[in-house]
C-alpha cells in the first residue's frame, strides 16, 4: 500500500479519466484571441456548405432556428492546456444541416468572420460529433467567445472548434487551414496529444 | 474608452529575439494586404497563445505569427513583402 492514500490525492479519479494527457482542468471559460472581434447582425448573418461538385446549401439566422436543436454537454481541451468539463450548448447537429448535401467529398474547411479557418476530415464533423451552436449556458453565444454562432467539435482541440462560423466548404483534398499552417497539428487529437506538426 | 484586445509590435520584441539577432520591432515591413509600410513595432499583436499574430494597423491582415512549441518554434510571414532591417557597421 503506498504512503498517500487515494483520498488524499486531491482530484476525483473520474476528473483524471476525463482529462487528456498534459491538460489541467480550469472553471472559468478562458478567451484566447487572433484578430479583433467580428460583430455580426444577425439579419446579415448566413451559413453556407458548398461541395467541389457546385452545389450550395445556405440558411438565414431564421432558417436556422427552424431546425432540430439540440443541447449537448461536452468536454472542452484548448491546445494551450486548459480543460473544462460539462459545458452546456444549444445549436444544430451538422448531421441535420449535411442531410441534403451530396458529396464525394472526404475534407472539410470551416471558415469565419474575420478571416479564421481550420479543417478537418469530413467524417469528424458527422455522426453527432459536431454542432453550429449560438447558445452556450442557456444564454446566447457571447461575440467573444464565437458569437452568433461557433462551430463545435469537441473531440478535438478546440481550436477546430471554429468562433464565427460562417460557412463549411468540402474539399476534394485536405486544405490545411490558419493555425494548421503556422505550426499546430493537422488534426488536433486531445487525447493523442496532437498539438504541434510532427506530434 | 473599448478596451484594446491587441499590444502594439514591441510585443514581439522578446520571443523573436529568441531567433534574431537583431531587434525585429525595428525592421520596416511592407504589408501583402494593403501595401502598408512601417515598422513591425506599429503590428497589433494578438496572443500570445495559442500564438502570436501580428496584423496590419491599416487593414488588420495578418501579416506574421509567431508559434513556440517545446521543440520547434514556427515564424509564418505570409503577410509580409518584405523586411528592410537596418544593419549598423
Amino acid at each position: 500500500m503506498g504512503i498517500i492514500s487515494r483520498a488524499f490525492q486531491g482530484r476525483p479519479r473520474d476528473h483524471d479519466e476525463k482529462l487528456p494527457p498534459g491538460q489541467y482542468l480550469v472553471h472559468d471559460f478562458p478567451v484566447l484571441s487572433a484578430g479583433p472581434t467580428p460583430r455580426v447582425p444577425l439579419d446579415r448573418w448566413e451559413f453556407a456548405i458548398d461541395t467541389p461538385e457546385g452545389e450550395v446549401h445556405r440558411w438565414s439566422w431564421e432558417e436556422f432556428q427552424a431546425l432540430p436543436q439540440e443541447t449537448p454537454t461536452v468536454d472542452l481541451h484548448c491546445v494551450t492546456k486548459w480543460s473544462k468539463f460539462g459545458t452546456e450548448w444549444k445549436g444544430v447537429s451538422l448531421d441535420v444541416l449535411m442531410e441534403d448535401v451530396e458529396s464525394a467529398a472526404e475534407y472539410a474547411l470551416a471558415y469565419s468572420h474575420g478571416g479564421y479557418t481550420t479543417n478537418l476530415p469530413l467524417e469528424d464533423l458527422l455522426d453527432g460529433k459536431a454542432w453550429i451552436v449560438y447558445e452556450f449556458d442557456g444564454e446566447e453565444l457571447a461575440p467573444a467567445h464565437g458569437g452568433p454562432a461557433r462551430l463545435l467539435v469537441p473531440h478535438l482541440y478546440l481550436w477546430k472548434s471554429a468562433k464565427w462560423v460562417k460557412g463549411i466548404r468540402l474539399l476534394n483534398e485536405d486544405w490545411p487551414g490558419f493555425w494548421e499552417t503556422a505550426g499546430y497539428h493537422n488534426y488536433g487529437d486531445p487525447w493523442r496529444e496532437q498539438r504541434y506538426q510532427g506530434d | 474608452m473599448e478596451h484594446l484586445d491587441y499590444q502594439d509590435g514591441n510585443a514581439l520584441a522578446g520571443p523573436l529575439s529568441e531567433i534574431f539577432t537583431f531587434d525585429v520591432t525595428v525592421a520596416q515591413g511592407t504589408c501583402a494586404g494593403c501595401g502598408r509600410r512601417g515598422a513591425l513595432a506599429e503590428l497589433r499583436v494578438y496572443g500570445p497563445e495559442p500564438g502570436l499574430v501580428a496584423r496590419c494597423p491599416g487593414c488588420e491582415e495578418v501579416v506574421l505569427t509567431f508559434v513556440r512549441g517545446p521543440k520547434d518554434a514556427w515564424l509564418d510571414l505570409r503577410g509580409s513583402v518584405s523586411l528592410r532591417i537596418p544593419i549598423t557597421e
